[in-house]
């Protein structure tokens, strides 16, 4: 919804985000270990401290290291005394920041601390993805997450929207940044086949880190930032899981997300996708009706850096980042879970007038 | 920095999951050679079918049998196949229409090389030997060039349907427990405990893992603890566990080590159950090559003071 649907109710930004890098693997680090330096960053380029922040949100997934409950124990990073207003989200950070805003609007807290982290370094990504799939009729086949995204690129293929030379590019562009967070940078291999028609440059680098944001209401936000991001509205929508229902060649659920965002009401400069595969930022493309006059992943977005469950939040965060420094007025931020783009969040960000 | 410590982690279950009228009649269907599909109020064909509606979320009951033959709508070949995947040789995925359906069912399509298949081409069911009602009963596709089948509307009734499946699942990790927790192993075996002292509120935690939950900083400065402690709870465990090889009852306790702020737990030995009190002094009892403490016996000093340790209960 956009913050028009809910006039009468507080404005909300994004006040601070940080990152750690994405790195291969982190074995010399728990997961609190890993999240902990983002914790401290992003809290310390407000001054707050954990005892004041009024709401705390995060996002992990149990699977992804195969320890349960691990989001308990990261907590021991945020230092839960006194005793915080807490909640946590099995998916993406981009998620726990829509709780967060909501838990904003309310009225409850005036400040949130949304947090996220994965490490896909101790199992094996693409088969753990399996388990997110249909239990009766898919998981049982163990199609890894290469694969779906694959036949989404051969449908893409077929209907004549992209070739493999387009897709070559899309990956190239998104390694050609400056961002020294993220895990591939400059020029990288195009690669073999991982599963025909995605090659290894088609698809995102498997890595571990972390991400962190703090949302603000009014004039807090104001007092923490010198220039607001203020989220002017933010929708989520989820398609059928069945692969075969669906048309893998376009994003109804991005758009409609989008739309209720508000996202086609006024011109954007910059989006933050969250497109995993190549072959999707051509799905996103068209479903968000982005156009050559917008910046699309100045970050690299998650080709150049794909922590698991931080991906998301982390494309809210350099969009919002971006306004922060003067660099952008209006962004959208999207992020994504399940296969082949199945559910999609979308955010408009805006800076005040320079 | 000591060596990073790895071990193997495997996370198997077998899911054990019912099945609703369509589920099941779909299921036994594969079970019999027969795919069903279900009719939405819309008139369009779901295979695989559902129990709702994707559009309204109404409950749709109403069968048909469709084809074992099928259209390609998209596909991927996949090189190299991994553990779980219905062919060892490389294959393709495929999205397939079957004949009758309005949507796509994802399987295997066992074919010579990602040359010989394309999207729209012609394939058909590759039946398991051994089918139990289950997805895995299509072994695969594979190439078909006959004509289409017919459709005919079906009751979905079998003899001794299948009511559930058991989905086995395992996934395999390497599991690091990070640097604080290395640190802490590391030193058990030459059999001292060390914990790790927090900046900013000075509480010793053991085990340590590297934050201090109050704070929220970094614990840094290791601290050896013990090895004598006191018993500050217990309790008695009058039921045996599987795979454990100690008689009951037996007490467990919480056991403050000398120096450490958070108590840790194990088992009290060397006294009979019914004598051990809060307060009791304690020490490790080392087994050979064992890895850290057996358990705890007691020592033989007077028991601690309570003010001692009340703020560790």
């Amino acid at each position: 919804m956009t913050s028009e649907d809910v006039s009468g109710l507080r404005d909300v930004a994004v006040v601070a985000f940080a990152q750690s890098d994405t790195l291969r693997t982190t074995e010399e680090q728990s997961e609190v270990e890993m999240l902990m330096p983002v914790l401290h960053d992003v809290l310390g380029q407000t001054g707050l401290r954990t005892a004041d922040i009024g709401f705390t949100c995060s996002g992990s997934c149990d699977y992804l290291a195969g320890r349960a409950f691990s989001f308990t124990l990261a907590l021991d990073g945020v230092g839960a005394w006194p005793p915080l207003s807490e909640s946590h989200v099995e998916t993406d950070g981009a998620w726990a920041l829509y709780e967060a805003w909501t838990k904003l609007l309310t009225g409850d807290a005036d400040t949130a601390l949304v947090y996220s982290y994965g490490k896909s370094s101790p199992g094996s990504l693409r088969d753990v993805l399996t388990r997110q799939l249909d239990p009766y009729y898919v998981a049982p086949l163990w199609p890894d997450s290469v694969a779906l995204a694959a036949l989404q690129a051969q449908a893409l293929i077929d209907a004549g929207e992209t070739d493999e030379p387009a897709l070559a590019g899309i990956a190239a562009r998104s390694r050609e940044i400056a961002n020294p967070r993220a895990q591939l940078r400059g020029s990288v291999p195009h690669g073999d086949y991982v599963v025909r028609p995605l090659r290894t440059g088609d698809c995102p680098p498997i890595g571990d880190g972390a991400a962190a944001v703090i949302l603000a209401a009014g004039d807090r936000a104001r007092e923490l930032c010198s220039r607001p991001a203020w989220i002017r509205g933010i929708d989520h929508r989820i398609e059928a899981h069945s692969l075969g229902v669906r048309d893998l060649t376009d994003s109804p659920s991005a758009r409609l997300a989008a739309e209720r965002a508000g996202a086609f009401e006024r011109p954007l400069d910059t989006a933050e996708l969250h497109a995993p595969f190549t072959a999707q930022e051509v799905v996103l493309r068209k479903a968000l009706r982005l156009d050559d006059s917008v910046r699309i992943n100045p970050s690299g977005g998650a080709l150049a850096a794909n922590p698991m469950m931080a991906a998301g939040l982390a494309r809210i965060g350099e969009a919002a980042a971006r306004i922060h420094r003067g660099e952008s007025d209006r962004a959208l931020a999207h992020a994504t879970s399940g296969p082949c783009l199945q559910q999609n969040l979308v955010a408009v960000l805006e800076g005040d007038p320079r | 920095m000591p060596e990073v410590l790895k071990a193997p982690l495997v996370v198997e279950f077998p899911f054990t999951r019912s099945l609703g009228p369509v589920q099941s009649a779909f299921l036994t269907g594969l079970r019999e050679r027969v795919v069903l599909g279900v009719k939405t109020g819309d008139g369009r064909t779901l295979v695989p079918p559902v129990e709702y509606d994707p559009v309204t979320a109404e409950e749709i009951r109403d069968l048909v049998h469709v084809g074992s033959t099928g259209t390609v709508t998209t596909w991927a070949w996949n090189p190299e196949p991994r553990r779980g995947q219905p062919l060892t040789a490389p294959f393709a995925w495929a999205l397939v229409r079957l004949d009758g359906a309005d949507t796509a069912l994802l399987h295997a399509l066992d074919a010579p090389g990602p040359d010989a298949v394309h999207t729209g081409m012609r394939v058909r069911i590759r039946w398991a030997e051994k089918r139990s009602g289950a997805i895995t009963d299509i072994a695969c596709f594979e190439p078909y060039d006959g004509d289409d089948a017919e459709v005919t509307v079906h009751a979905g009734e079998f003899q001794d349907p299948v009511i559930g499946i058991v989905a086995p699942a395992r996934l395999d990790y390497t599991y690091s427990p990070g640097r604080a927790q290395s640190a802490y192993i590391h030193a058990l075996s030459d059999r001292r405990t060390v914990g790790e002292r927090c900046p900013s509120c000075r509480k010793v935690y053991v085990p340590p893992r590297g934050a201090c939950p109050t704070c929220g900083v970094a614990t840094a400065e290791q601290v050896e603890v013990g090895p004598r402690g006191t018993v500050t709870t217990y309790c008695i465990v009058n039921i045996k566990a599987k795979n454990l090889d100690i008689e009951v009852p037996y007490v467990y306790a919480h056991i403050a080590l000398d120096g450490a702020d958070l108590t840790l737990h194990g088992r009290i030995g060397g006294i009979p159950y019914g004598q051990v009190r809060m307060g009791l002094r304690v020490e490790p009892v080392w087994t050979e090559g064992g890895r850290y403490p057996d358990h705890y016996r007691p020592t033989g000093e007077p028991d601690a003071d309570y003010d001692t340790y009340r703020e560790l209960l």
